[in-house]
């Protein structure tokens, strides 16, 4: 099993330490990780985005120009990777603030709304557990246990009691993800 | 089994080089390498083993700091990225003609100048040829993972030691700032003062005992005859690293028609290129350099007696592909050696390189 993904979106949003989660929760079941970041000015315009490859064998290339699965969570990022989801991948996005769906016929879409949601939940800021959660949903490549180990890992003590919290969002976002387009 | 963590490559160096047993860090920040420094100040190394970090006032003390630490038999370095590299090289010339010790990182940005903050291969020149000014040279690992970042810290150190020589570390800001799966090494202690003296008391500023003469510590020789002979212990010592030191893998290179050369984050990419190409009917190898000087000449030749061409792939204008060509060339063979790169920050992507392997060496 690999699976190469691009998480993007803008700054604020938690997608690099959504990215984190993933890789931790991917050492957890013993499998190699690597998690490519954005950094620089890049990050300081607004949009921040990570390369995320999760596989069973030594990982290659850090940097892909195409990749099996794509969370996209503003219209910027929805325009640079959509072309470059492999066909028959997965385009996973929030509809916020968003004004040009995606197109692509030859790709899985699915659509979740992880901002509504959190604000409904009332913490804007489980918004990128709700998402991750759909992400589990659609590629069920790791368990729920061994993302609760990602999570003991890669937060820091002090948020720990958070955890339940950040859980129940990912159920929330297992519950919530909606098929657009299967192929 | 060592403890598993997901680092960035430059928190690995920054703990690599507290558990190797590390005296001494002197730095100064410079992104994309400013976490290694952050790391080491966060993890307070000198109440834990007694390390010292310092952040001096320019890449130009540190490097002298360094140089001061290493005469002392103590195991010091430094990191920077590019433009701080430069402005190191004078002081790296100086412990190479005084014959010291130590580890300098240089976790490279986009140049010439001031350039870009994003990864570049770009140093290939300055590290493998020295750097500043003599006939001097460094030994250059080219770590390519995070895991790797852990493991050279230890073996650079013990390169140096063993040819009194400074080693360097070249890595790139991808290297830097990815994070990935990394086990790392356990604790050694630091060595003790009886330990250093008994070890480098030969030539280390470690207390002079009555019964020897004194250790000076020094590049400076106006007698020219003593500076030539000198120089001729400094080539011979080199001419050892090429015999005993060349560290290099091979991928799918048994049964290749083409090979591609390539170290660091580039040799990453190039692992996929090669996985792509293969699916598409293409014979191809990857040769990674692991030491950068010593470069692996041999296995050139040797793979060059078998293949059809080589395809050097840099984040920079073509450097490495002057060595392979070098190498081709002493072994006696005539192969076609071609380049691709990017540079000013820009790192090529796998299905490139197939486009510029085929366009290349594989027009249909």
């Amino acid at each position: 099993m690999t699976e190469e993904m691009i998480i993007a979106g803008f700054g604020g949003q938690g997608v690099l330490s959504m990215g984190k989660i993933l890789a931790y929760s991917g050492i957890m079941e013993d499998k190699e990780v690597t998690w490519f970041p954005s950094y620089g000015p890049e990050m300081r315009g607004g949009t921040a985005n990570v390369t995320v490859i999760i596989s069973d064998n030594r990982i290659s290339s850090p940097i892909l120009h195409e990749f099996d699965t794509a969370i996209i969570l503003n219209q910027q990022s929805l325009n640079k990777f959509e072309k470059m989801v492999k066909p028959g991948g997965v385009l996973l996005y929030d509809p916020n603030g968003i004004s040009k769906p995606p197109t692509r016929t030859d790709i899985n879409i699915y659509k979740v709304e992880g901002t509504k949601t959190a604000v409904e939940m009332g913490n804007p800021r489980v918004f990128n557990m709700i998402v991750f959660g759909s992400y589990l949903k659609v590629r069920p490549i790791l368990s729920l246990d061994n993302v609760e180990k990602g999570l003991q890992k890669s937060l820091p003590e002090r948020y720990h009691r958070l955890i339940p919290l950040n859980l129940e969002a990912i159920k929330k976002g297992e519950e919530i993800v909606e098929s657009i387009q299967t192929v | 089994m060592g403890e598993l963590r997901l680092m960035k490559g430059n928190e690995v160096l920054a703990e690599a080089a507290i558990r190797c047993g590390c005296d001494g860090y002197f730095g100064y920040p410079i992104t994309p390498q400013s976490e290694v420094m952050e790391t080491l100040m966060q993890r307070q190394p000198w109440d834990e083993t007694g390390m010292v970090v310092l952040q001096a006032e320019s890449e130009v003390a540190s490097i002298n700091m360094v140089y001061g630490a290493a005469a002392a038999g103590k195991k010091a370095m430094t990191s920077s990225s590019s433009p701080g590299i430069s402005l190191m090289t004078e002081g790296i010339s100086y412990i190479a003609g005084a014959e010291l010790p130590c580890l300098i990182i240089n976790v490279q940005r986009g140049g010439p100048g001031l350039g870009t903050i994003q990864p570049s291969q770009a140093d290939y020149f300055q590290a493998v040829k020295g750097g500043g000014h003599g006939d001097y040279k460094l030994l250059v690992l080219a770590p390519a993972s995070v895991q790797e970042m852990n493991d050279f810290v230890d073996l650079a150190f013990e390169l140096a030691f063993k040819y009194r020589n400074p080693a360097m570390i070249l890595a790139d800001g991808a290297l830097g700032q990815m994070m990935e799966k990394v086990e790392l090494s356990d604790y050694k202690p630091r060595w003790t003062k009886e330990e250093i003296h008994e070890k480098w008391g030969s030539w280390a500023t470690t207390g002079k005992p009555a019964s020897r003469k004194k250790n000076i510590i020094t590049s400076l020789e106006l007698d020219s005859d003593i500076m030539e002979a000198n120089n001729r212990r400094f080539q011979a010592k080199y001419k050892q690293m090429e015999q005993e030191e060349v560290r290099y893998e091979l991928i799918e290179c048994d049964d290749a028609d083409y090979i591609i050369v390539a170290f660091g984050t580039s040799s990453r990419i190039c692992q996929k290129s090669v996985e792509i190409a293969r699916a598409q009917g293409l014979k191809v190898g990857l040769l990674r350099p692991i030491t950068l000087f010593p470069f692996p000449k041999k296995i050139v030749g040797e793979l060059a007696a078998k293949t059809k061409g080589f395809l050097s792939v840099e984040m920079n204008a073509g450097q490495m592909v002057e060595d392979i060509k070098l190498a081709i060339y002493d072994a006696g063979h005539h192969v076609p050696v071609e380049y691709f790169g990017r540079m000013g920050g820009i790192i090529p992507t796998p299905g490139e390189v197939v486009d510029s392997l085929k366009n290349k060496f594989h027009k249909e």
